[in-house]
C-alpha cells in the first residue's frame, strides 16, 4: 500500500513538473495572453453537505463534484452535450437501451483506469436503500429498469438495469422510452465512484486524505465552514487543456460581507445582494454581470379543502395573477436583470414554445381592470377575502410579499396576512397545507420543459398545493414516451393559464460580481453547470 | 473545599441529564426534521435514512442510546447534515477556533474594562471619569453586528490593512477584528461594574480607616479595595467567559472564522440533532465548570465565604 502511494505521488510530481511550462503564456484556442497566477477564489453561501456524488444534493456540492469527478457526458458553455468519460453513445430505436462507450485514457487520481464498472457501481449505490441517499429520487427519474423495486428494497441492487459489458462499454436499460436520458448523465448523482475507496474508508472516503476522484481537480484541503481547495489533477485525461491551477471556495454566509471582501480583492466572484445591481454596475461596469437562469419564482395556491373558499374559483386566482405588477418587482425591487414571468416554464428553455397568453400582451392598467372585473364576476367583494401568504425567511421574499400584498390590497381590496417562517417550519407548514398562498422557487434540473411542468403532476412530491388535473397528468405521461413532446408542454402551460394553480412572478437571473480578467464563465448555460477547467484568467 | 468541589461535580451529573432530556424533547418537537427538504423525499427513501440514523426508534430509546454512547464511548454520533463528519470532529474543529479568539477577547475585555473602570472610580467626576464612562457607553451601544461591518469597512476596504474574514489557522491578522468586535461591549460592561463597585468600596469605612492609618493610595487600592471590588466583576466574568468562547454567532458569521457559534446556529436551522445536542452539552459543561471556578474564586477573595 505504502509503496503504491509513494509511486503515485512521485508520478504526480513528475507530471506536474513536466506540465508546468505549458500552464502559462497564451490560451491554446483564443491565443489570449494568460495571467501568471491562475487561482480562482469564489464565495459559497453555505458549506456543502457532502461531495459524495451519490449523496450530494446542494448546489455548492454539485459545483465541487463537477470539478472533482467526471460523468459520462459533460455540458459545454452553451449547455450542449459534449463527451465526458464517454466518447459517444448510441440508443436503440425506441430510446429504451443506451450504450455508452468510455474513453480508454480516463484515470482515477490514484492511477487506476476509469471503467464502466465504476459507473455501474455508482448507479447501483445511488439506488441501494443501504446508501440511504437523499438524492435517490433522481435514479427513479432516470427510469432505469427495476429502479422502484430496488429502492424499496424488494429487489437486490444487482437487478438494476445497468451493466458494464466490458471495461469501456456501459449498457443502460430503461423502463420507458426517454429521449433526454443522455442529458441526465451530466448530473452529479450519475458520476462514478471508486468502490475501493468507498469500501476502505466508509463515510470518510470524501475527506481530502482519502478521496480518489477522476475529474480535472483533486480536493487538497478542507476547513469546514471556512474554505475548501481543489487543485488540478495531473492524471486527468484532458489535463493539458486545463488552465486554472487552483480553485478555492470560501464559505461566507453574509452576502454583504462577501461583497465587501470582493471589493477588497479577496474574491473573484460573489453574488450581488438584492437591489444593489444598479449601483454596482454603474461603478464597476466590467465586473457586474447578469444573465438568465432556468429558474422560476412563483406563488402557489392551496387548492385543497384547507384553503380559503374564494381560491377555489379560477376567476379569483386569475385576478390575483393579473393584479401583480411584475415590472415593479423586477425593476424596482430586484434590479438584477430578472425577467417578469407569466408562464411557469422560462421561455429560454430548450424546445419550449410558450402558448399565446393575452395577459402578457396587456398593459398593467388593462390587467388591473380585468382583475377587478373577474373578482366581481365571481361574486366576491375583495375586502371580504383575507389570505395567508406563507414564505420562508429572506429579505427578498419579504420585500416581494409586502409589495404583492399591497398590490392585491390596492387593486382588489384583498387583505393578505404575511406568514414568515424559518425554512424547516415553512416546509412543515407547506406540506400540511397550512397556507392559502405560498412562495416557491424552482430551478429545472435539466434544460427541458418537463423539468418544470412535471411539478404540476397530481402525484409529484413537490405538489403540496393539491392541484390535480387529469389532462395535465395525461399530457405528462404522454410526453415521457413521445419523440417530440413540445406540443404537450405548450398545452400544459395553456392549462396553467386557465386554471391558475400557480402565479409565476419572475424568472431568476444569475447576478454576480466577477473579476474582469476571469474568462469563459458560461453565461449561456442556463443550468449554470460550470467547470473550473474551462475557466482562465487573462493577463491584464 | 475538596468536599465542596466533589459535591458540585457530582451534582453536575443530574443537571446534565436533565439538560440532555429537555434539549432532546425540545429539539424533536420543533417542526420539520433533519431530512425534510424542499423536495420531499419518497417515503421509502426517508424510511431508509431514518433507519440509518435510528430516528425511527421511540424517543426514550433514542435518548437512552445517546446517553449510553456519550458516557461509554464519548461518541456524540454522526452529523445528520454533513455526511462525512461526526459531531466530535465538528466540535474538535470549531471549538479551538472559538476558544482562541474568545480567550483573547476575554483577556482584552478584562484588562481594558478593569483599567477603565478603576480609572473612572478613582478619578470620579473628573474629565478622566467622563471619558471612561463615555467610552464604555459608546462601546456598549455598538453591538458586534454593527461593529463588525464597520471594522471591515475601515480596515479592509479603506485602509487595506487586514483581511476581511477567514481564519487561516488563527494567524494574527485574522484575529484582530474578531477580537475587537467581540470584546468591546463586554469591556464596557466590565468597566461599568468595576467603576460602581470600586466607588462603593472606596467610600466604605474600612477604606477610610486605612486612609486614616496613613496608607498610600496605591497600597489602599491594591491591598484593600481591589479584592472586594472584584467580587461583582468576577460573578459577571464566569458566565461571560462561557458566552465568549462558545456563543459568538455574529463573529463566526461575519468573519467566517469557522467557529462553534456558527455550527450551533446552523445545526438548529438544519435540525442537525446530534450536532445541536453535542454543542448544548459542551456549553452546559462549560457553564457548570466556570460557575464552580467563580465560587472557588469567591471563597479565595472573600474570607467570609466558607465552602
Amino acid at each position: 500500500m505504502i509503496s503504491i502511494r509513494t509511486l503515485t505521488s512521485t508520478t504526480i510530481l513528475g507530471l506536474m513538473l513536466s506540465a508546468s511550462p505549458l500552464a502559462a503564456e497564451t490560451h491554446p484556442v483564443t491565443n489570449e495572453a494568460l495571467a501568471d497566477e491562475q487561482v480562482f477564489v469564489y464565495r459559497v453561501g453555505d458549506e456543502f453537505a457532502s461531495i459524495d456524488p451519490q449523496l450530494s444534493e446542494d448546489v455548492q456540492g454539485g459545483e465541487f463534484i463537477r470539478d472533482l469527478f467526471e460523468g459520462l457526458m459533460n455540458q459545454d458553455a452553451d449547455g450542449n452535450l459534449v463527451p465526458g468519460v464517454a466518447t459517444h453513445f448510441e440508443a436503440n430505436a425506441d430510446n429504451t437501451v443506451y450504450t455508452f462507450h468510455l474513453r480508454d485514457n480516463a484515470k482515477w487520481s490514484d492511477g487506476k483506469p476509469v471503467t464502466a464498472a465504476d459507473f455501474e457501481y455508482a448507479w447501483k449505490r445511488l439506488a441501494d436503500p443501504e446508501t440511504a441517499s437523499p438524492y435517490s429520487w433522481f435514479a427513479e427519474e432516470m427510469g432505469i429498469v427495476n429502479i422502484s423495486e430496488v429502492m424499496a428494497g424488494d429487489l437486490d441492487p444487482s437487478e438494476l438495469g445497468v451493466k458494464a459489458l466490458d471495461d469501456h462499454t456501459l449498457e443502460v436499460r430503461l423502463e420507458n422510452s426517454m429521449g433526454h436520458f443522455p442529458l441526465m448523465t451530466t448530473s452529479e448523482p450519475t458520476f462514478p465512484s471508486p468502490r475501493w475507496a468507498v469500501e476502505a474508508h466508509g463515510d470518510d472516503w470524501t475527506k481530502p486524505e482519502n478521496i480518489v476522484s477522476n475529474g480535472a481537480y483533486i480536493l487538497t484541503e478542507r476547513v469546514p465552514q471556512e474554505r475548501s481547495v481543489r487543485e488540478r489533477n495531473p492524471l486527468y485525461w484532458d489535463n493539458q487543456n486545463t488552465i486554472l491551477e487552483r480553485v478555492e471556495a470560501l464559505v461566507i454566509s453574509d452576502e454583504s460581507a462577501a461583497l465587501t471582501r470582493y471589493l477588497a480583492d479577496e474574491l473573484h466572484r460573489t453574488e450581488v445582494p438584492t437591489g444593489q445591481f444598479g449601483a454596482l454596475s454603474e461603478k464597476h461596469p466590467e465586473e457586474a454581470v447578469t444573465f438568465p437562469r432556468l429558474c422560476s419564482y412563483y406563488y402557489f395556491i392551496n387548492m385543497t379543502e384547507n384553503t380559503h373558499p374564494a381560491l377555489l374559483d379560477p376567476r379569483v386566482r386569475e385576478a390575483l395573477y393579473l393584479a401583480i405588477d411584475r415590472d415593479v418587482i423586477t425593476n424596482a425591487i430586484l434590479q438584477g436583470g430578472e425577467f417578469p414571468a407569466y408562464s411557469f416554464t422560462p421561455e429560454a428553455t430548450a424546445n419550449f414554445v410558450s402558448p399565446a397568453n393575452p395577459a402578457k400582451e396587456m398593459t398593467q392598467a388593462e390587467r388591473d381592470e380585468r382583475a377587478a372585473a373577474l373578482l366581481a364576476e365571481a361574486g366576491f367583494d375583495g375586502s371580504e377575502i383575507e389570505l395567508d401568504l406563507l414564505y420562508n425567511t429572506s429579505e427578498s421574499h419579504k420585500k416581494i410579499a409586502i409589495i404583492v400584498s399591497q398590490m392585491w390590497k390596492q387593486k382588489l381590496g384583498v387583505e393578505t396576512v404575511l406568514q414568515n417562517m424559518e425554512w424547516k417550519t415553512f416546509l412543515e407548514a407547506r406540506s400540511n397545507q397550512e397556507f392559502d398562498i405560498g412562495r416557491a422557487g424552482w430551478c429545472g434540473p435539466y434544460n427541458l420543459a418537463s423539468s418544470f411542468l412535471d411539478l404540476m403532476s397530481s402525484t409529484h412530491a413537490y405538489n403540496d398545493a393539491g392541484f390535480a388535473n387529469a389532462e395535465v397528468d395525461r399530457l405528462l405521461d404522454e410526453a415521457k414516451v413521445s419523440a417530440d413532446p413540445s406540443a404537450n408542454f405548450t398545452r400544459i402551460e395553456e392549462i396553467l393559464t386557465t386554471e391558475y394553480p400557480i402565479i409565476p412572478i419572475y424568472h431568476y437571473a444569475g447576478v454576480y460580481m466577477m473579476d474582469e480578467t476571469l474568462r469563459n464563465w458560461p453565461v449561456n448555460n442556463v443550468e449554470q453547470k460550470w467547470y473550473s477547467r474551462a475557466l482562465y484568467f487573462a493577463a491584464e | 473545599m475538596t468536599a465542596f468541589i466533589i459535591k458540585r461535580l457530582l451534582s453536575a451529573i443530574p443537571t446534565l441529564l436533565i439538560l440532555i432530556i429537555f434539549s432532546f424533547l425540545l429539539m424533536h418537537s420543533a417542526p420539520g426534521g433533519p431530512f425534510s427538504s424542499d423536495r420531499p423525499l419518497p417515503p421509502e427513501v426517508l424510511a431508509n435514512i431514518e433507519a440509518k440514523y435510528h430516528l425511527d426508534d421511540p424517543l426514550p430509546l433514542q435518548i437512552w442510546n445517546y446517553v449510553v454512547g456519550v458516557v461509554t464511548q464519548f461518541d456524540f454520533g454522526p452529523s445528520f447534515q454533513y455526511k462525512d463528519r461526526t459531531v466530535n470532529e465538528i466540535i474538535g474543529q470549531g471549538f479551538p477556533v472559538t476558544l482562541t479568539y474568545g480567550t483573547i477577547s476575554f483577556v482584552v475585555a478584562v484588562v481594558f474594562g478593569c483599567a477603565l473602570g478603576m480609572m473612572a472610580a478613582l478619578k470620579q467626576n473628573t474629565w478622566l471619569d467622563y471619558l471612561a464612562v463615555g467610552i464604555s457607553i459608546g462601546a456598549q451601544v455598538l453591538p458586534n453586528f454593527v461593529m463588525a461591518p464597520i471594522l471591515v469597512l475601515i480596515f479592509t476596504l479603506w485602509l487595506g490593512w487586514l483581511p476581511g474574514g477567514g481564519w487561516n489557522g488563527g494567524a494574527w491578522p485574522y484575529l484582530i477584528m474578531p477580537v475587537i468586535a467581540l470584546s468591546t461591549s463586554f469591556m464596557a460592561s466590565i468597566a461599568r461594574i468595576m467603576r460602581s463597585s470600586l466607588l462603593e468600596v472606596m467610600h466604605s469605612n474600612f477604606i477610610r480607616t486605612a486612609r486614616a492609618k496613613g496608607l498610600s493610595s496605591r497600597d489602599i487600592l491594591f491591598q484593600h479595595a481591589l479584592k472586594p471590588a472584584m467580587l461583582p466583576v468576577i460573578s459577571y466574568l464566569g458566565p461571560t467567559f462561557v458566552i465568549m468562547i462558545t456563543g459568538s454567532v455574529v463573529i463566526d458569521l461575519y468573519f467566517t472564522t469557522g467557529g462553534i457559534g456558527q455550527a450551533f446556529v446552523n445545526s438548529a436551522l438544519n435540525r442537525d440533532y446530534s450536532v445541536m445536542m453535542g454543542i448544548t452539552i459542551l456549553v452546559g459543561c462549560l457553564t457548570i465548570f466556570f460557575n464552580l471556578i467563580v465560587d472557588i474564586l469567591y471563597a479565595w477573595i472573600d474570607p467570609k465565604i466558607k465552602l
